[in-house]
């Protein structure tokens, strides 16, 4: 009994420490992104690969994800002759749940695990160290502008794959379930609010900062070797993917009936 | 009146976890002088070298730097300080994401303004310096030999003049020719600037070239510690054994320690 409770205790420390230290790894980064001097060729190089060179996964995520919600809500809404909302269905839950879930989820395998690589291959190789020895605080110079370029970048792909999400669904519904392109237009513009699509905004904002707080934190505090590396990667997609579906619920909830 | 040592430790620990690394490091340099640090894996040599330009702090004992205690002031402070420290590490740590030139100039470019073609000027000069072909510049770590990185990564550390070189196994992985070539441009960039340098290495044909002076590091603590022709006649069985690279003595391997404590 006793050694069940020293269990207990032992992981809500082991917790505990880990959410403190954490905590303090993010408060550092964030103060430096505010701090001169700012790395504007590092924050430029996360940007493009960060924003450009994930358009083509989130693209082809929404966009296959709005024809697959067309042709589902299609189905469903067909048994009570519900049909004609399928536009409405569409475009709501693509810009106030799928877009920015989908590409987060997308972008956190792709730049989390190449941020927590980058990093932790550096740490392990000395690079870290080298960059304190020559005068360059790594938490300003690798942390900073990443954590920026992450929360300025998933916006903007968001933005984007709500566009071709929506697409998705009208060309199923106009070549495959039969709409008048201009009734299907009109139906996706009806009932979509500016809330709609802000709402999906900040959460992306949110989901950015975390992919790339996690890939940084991970990299960072990588074990030595290439299994302490790998391990680092694993960890930095796990524990993204996991935060964005948590922080997920908490902005809807915060945000719920606006 | 003896003259103040260029760097001194005086009782330096550290520990990590259970393992005491450190248990008094006394240590003083000279200015100008070639210090070498020997000893077997895990015996403290690259903590020792990383605490004397602030990359693990110890946990007690003091280390001075022209007479001045480099540990107790602030972040500031030590940055300061390490603008007067070039180092090179043992696997080079060059930057891979950096062509070379951009390597070798990074901290002049942290330091001060310089265009992009002032900053390509000065890597050529520091390169060819030390026998490398001027279109390196362009090319990335990856794309250069063992050798070639050992170089540049010298470039890197000697490119803003600094007081103090460390070189943590500067020639280690590199054939004996290669490493011989390494240690003579390390002694004529060392004797251009005046620095004054701590090394660790393994390797005994290099250490009879670079150092005037020898540390040997055993269980945390400097075990002798003399003059380079003193080496062979220290009467210390364990300098003995591991000059000689003998199998059989006194000397045993121990697992390198597990650092901790980052951020």
């Amino acid at each position: 009994m006793l050694s069940f409770i020293q269990n207990i205790g032992r992981t809500a420390l082991t917790f505990l420490s880990a959410l403190g230290r954490l905590t303090l790894f993010s408060v550092i980064a964030v103060r430096w992104i505010f701090t001169p001097p700012y790395y504007w060729q590092q924050l430029l190089r996360q940007i493009i690969d960060i924003g450009y060179y994930s358009l083509p996964v989130v693209g082809l995520t929404t966009l296959f994800s709005g024809m697959v919600l067309a042709l589902q809500s299609y189905t469903g809404f067909a048994r009570f002759s519900a049909e004609d909302t399928v536009a409405t269905v569409v475009v709501l839950s693509v810009t106030r749940e799928l877009g920015p879930v989908l590409a987060g989820l997308m972008v956190a395998g792709r730049i989390g695990a190449s941020m927590a690589a980058e990093i932790g291959t550096m740490r392990v190789t000395d690079q870290i160290d080298a960059l304190d020895t020559l005068s360059t605080r790594p938490m300003q110079y690798l942390v900073a502008p990443r954590l920026l370029a992450g929360t300025i970048c998933l916006p903007f792909l968001v933005l984007i794959g709500d566009v071709i999400g929506v697409f998705g669904g009208y060309i199923i519904g106009v070549f495959r379930l039969g709409f008048n392109p201009a009734i299907y237009l009109s139906r996706t513009l009806e009932y979509l609010e500016i809330s709609d699509v802000t709402l999906g905004l900040i959460k992306a904002a949110v989901f950015g900062f975390l992919i790339a707080l996690m890939g940084c934190y991970h990299g960072y505090h990588s074990g030595r070797g290439a299994e302490g590396v790998g391990r680092a990667t694993t960890n930095a997609v796990v524990s993204a993917s996991i935060l964005i579906l948590i922080s997920n619920y908490l902005v809807t909830a915060l945000f719920f009936g606006v | 009146m003896t003259a103040t040592p260029k760097i001194e430790l005086i009782g330096v620990t550290k520990t990590f976890g259970d393992n005491a690394v450190l248990k008094g490091i006394d240590l003083q340099v000279a200015a100008g002088e070639s210090l070498v640090i020997i000893g077997t894996s895990g015996c403290g040599k690259s903590v020792t070298l990383k605490c004397l330009n602030g990359l693990i702090t110890p946990d007690g004992g003091s280390i001075k730097i022209d007479g001045v205690e480099i540990f107790g002031g602030d972040r500031a402070a030590m940055e300061d300080l390490r603008r007067r420290f070039g180092m090179t590490f043992q696997f080079g740590a060059l930057f891979d994401s950096l062509p070379i030139w951009e390597n070798v100039t990074f901290r002049l470019r942290q330091r001060q303004k310089l265009t992009k073609a002032a900053a390509r000027d000065i890597a050529v000069a520091t390169v060819t310096d030390l026998g490398l072909a001027p279109h390196v510049i362009d090319q990335y770590p990856a794309e250069l030999s063992g050798g070639m990185q050992k170089r540049v990564a010298l470039a890197r550390a000697i490119a803003d003049k600094p007081e103090i070189l460390l070189f943590d196994e500067p020639t280690s992985g590199l054939d004996p020719i290669t490493g011989g070539v390494i240690d003579r441009l390390i002694i004529d960039a060392v004797q251009r600037l005046g620095a004054t340098t701590v090394t660790i290495s393994h390797d005994m044909a290099s250490v009879r070239r670079i150092a005037d002076k020898v540390a040997m590091v055993h269980n945390g603590v400097i075990l002798w510690c003399g003059d380079v022709k003193d080496m062979d006649k220290s009467g210390v069985p364990e300098v003995h054994q591991f000059v000689h690279g003998l199998a059989e003595g006194p000397l045993t391997q121990t697992a390198a320690p597990a650092q901790q404590g980052r951020t």
